[in-house]
């Protein structure tokens, strides 16, 4: 099963880092990242940009709307994510664990529906 | 004559079936669930195969193994369910837990996946509200009206709680599993605290008039009789299953003729359940054994040091409160420490134990309890501190649910007024 872990964190913090504690923080992610590829769970992961540099779209009655700025106006944004295979919740929630993330801020953990079962089965009806 | 024997056959094949079925549906969910991962396609293939089981034994005479003939059915509708739901459940999958089904049905013995099923519903990851509900119901069977009333909530409402838990059990890939050695505590935890949100639930309708509820003590009795017996070195498992003994016990002498409440020190200990005593004495000591004292344990304890009064008369207040010491110290339990104050009344009278109030009434929470102006009340008016104990007994009365736990510190009052 694959399982989407979205760190959400108040990504302002950042920005108050020394650079010692930035060189810090991005060793960690490296670290983490190394320890989940050496595990062979690793199936990808990527930083974001800041949310404030986030922009919505909505279409609606052949309109596109565009907006400015990210989804919701909380304290803890989407600032990334990695994408594990894991046999159950458990052995991803030991993982999420370990995120550094998870320790400046929250990690959701949510499993991925398989749709390559999915479309087999479309394309068989 | 034939409609007689149709009668007397299907009647028949009812019971064998309602024999499997208290005796196996735990089991056979158990197990259907773990290998497929959803809980309630196991529930409903498993309805199915009873249903089969209703139409086929009257004609065909009830089977040598019925809970063979049951998983075979079942499994058979399972396969077939999720067949259907096809997008979910590859078809690798699919294959796999047929053949691990098939495997098992021709098996001698079903192997008891019972515990795995308990651990799923009281895993982290499900609402801690709904843990004891689901329970009830994947393992023993129970349905969402009766879990509902006896939860005080709507059959609805419950039924929809229950409904969203075991889609995240399937939807989030919850194990069904035994912990390892390193998280087995905290998780039997959850487990254990779960059995005793329900028997709690049952407890607390105290003069047994509502059936839902007085059941409910007894199916929690028998959940962690089952975990007692699937994990036998676990202490805590025990120590709770004592704790539920020893209450259940005095369940006959909680309210007297009337329904009227009855403090445990004025309980007539010859309407107290010996066999029930005894049992939880045996559990307790088993526990003791194993040099692991927690939480359930120490309460458990306490329980026996109160039921001292059956053979010396008085029950062993030093021990209680030497107890509560180690309760508070392990919990930090407001509570506790309220119960700890009562039992330093015994020993060292009210004074010192009014001392021991004061320092709990630090936490708010313990304001808002009933017990403790209760406990105060009763406190203060052994001090001979008449008005005060009159103010705190109409605080007592006035954050009570329960009417007659409401007369009885009503008729408190009117004697302290009086006199």
């Amino acid at each position: 099963m694959q399982y989407l872990f979205m760190l959400y964190s108040d990504d302002s913090q950042w920005d108050k880092m020394s650079p010692e504690q930035q060189q810090q923080g991005a060793a960690a992610y490296f670290a983490y990242s190394k320890a989940l590829q050496e595990a062979g769970v690793f199936i990808g992961s990527n930083r974001l940009r800041p949310a404030a540099t986030a922009t919505k779209v909505h279409a609606t009655n052949g309109k596109t709307q565009v907006l400015d700025g990210p989804f919701a106006d909380t304290k803890e944004q989407l600032g990334g994510y990695y994408l594990i295979e894991a046999p159950d919740l458990d052995a991803a929630l030991a993982w999420a664990g370990r995120c550094p993330g998870a320790h400046h801020g929250t990690v959701e953990v949510r499993a991925v529906w398989d749709m390559s079962q999915a479309t087999a089965a479309v394309a068989a009806d | 004559m034939g409609g007689m024997n149709d009668a007397y056959d299907s009647a028949l094949a009812r019971e064998t079936a309602e024999a499997a079925a208290r005796r196996s549906y735990g089991k056979l969910v158990a197990f259907l669930a773990a290998r497929s991962g959803d809980v309630a396609a196991a529930e409903d293939a498993l309805a199915d195969a009873f249903a089969e089981a209703l139409v086929h034994w009257p004609n065909e005479g009830s089977p040598v193994n019925p809970e063979a003939w049951l998983l075979t059915v079942a499994r058979r509708k399972l396969v077939d369910g999720v067949r259907r739901r096809r997008g979910e459940a590859g078809a690798d999958a699919l294959e796999t837990m047929a053949t691990s089904l098939s495997a098992a049905a021709e098996a001698d013995e079903i192997p008891d996946r019972r515990l795995a099923l308990l651990f799923a519903c009281a895993h982290p990851a499900i609402d801690a509200g709904i843990r004891a509900p689901l329970m009830l119901q994947a393992v023993l069977g129970l349905d969402a009206a009766r879990i509902a009333s006896a939860f005080l909530m709507s059959p609805t409402a419950m039924g929809q709680r229950l409904v969203r838990a075991k889609t995240k059990i399937r939807q989030a890939g919850i194990p069904f599993h035994i912990p390892e050695r390193a998280e087995l505590d905290g998780r039997l935890e959850a487990v254990l605290d779960a059995i005793y949100a329900a028997f709690s639930e049952g407890w607390m309708d105290a003069a047994g008039t509502d059936v839902a509820r007085r059941d409910l003590a007894e199916e929690a009795i028998y959940l962690c009789q089952l975990v007692t017996e699937l994990l036998p070195g676990e202490p805590e498992a025990r120590g709770l299953l004592a704790l539920m003994l020893y209450a259940e016990a005095r369940r006959a002498a909680r309210r007297g003729r009337d329904g009227e409440y009855i403090p445990l020190a004025e309980q007539d200990i010859s309407l107290w359940d010996e066999k029930r005593i005894e049992q939880a004495e045996i559990a307790l000591r088993q526990a003791g054994a194993m040099g692991r004292i927690e939480r359930y344990q120490l309460e458990a304890a306490i329980q026996s040091a109160h039921v001292e009064r059956r053979r010396t008369g008085h029950a062993n207040w030093q021990a209680v409160v030497e107890l509560y010491d180690a309760l508070v110290a392990l919990t930090g339990s407001p509570v506790a420490a309220l119960n700890r104050a009562l039992a330093v009344a015994e020993v060292a009278g009210a004074e010192k134990a009014l001392a021991c109030l004061a320092e709990v009434s630090a936490d708010v929470r313990v304001t808002e309890y009933q017990p403790y102006w209760a406990a105060r009340a009763e406190l203060l008016s052994r001090t001979g501190a008449i008005e005060e104990a009159l103010h705190a007994y109409e605080v007592a009365i006035g954050m009570e649910r329960d009417p007659s736990v409401q007369q009885f510190l009503e008729a408190k009052r009117a004697t302290l007024r009086s006199e």
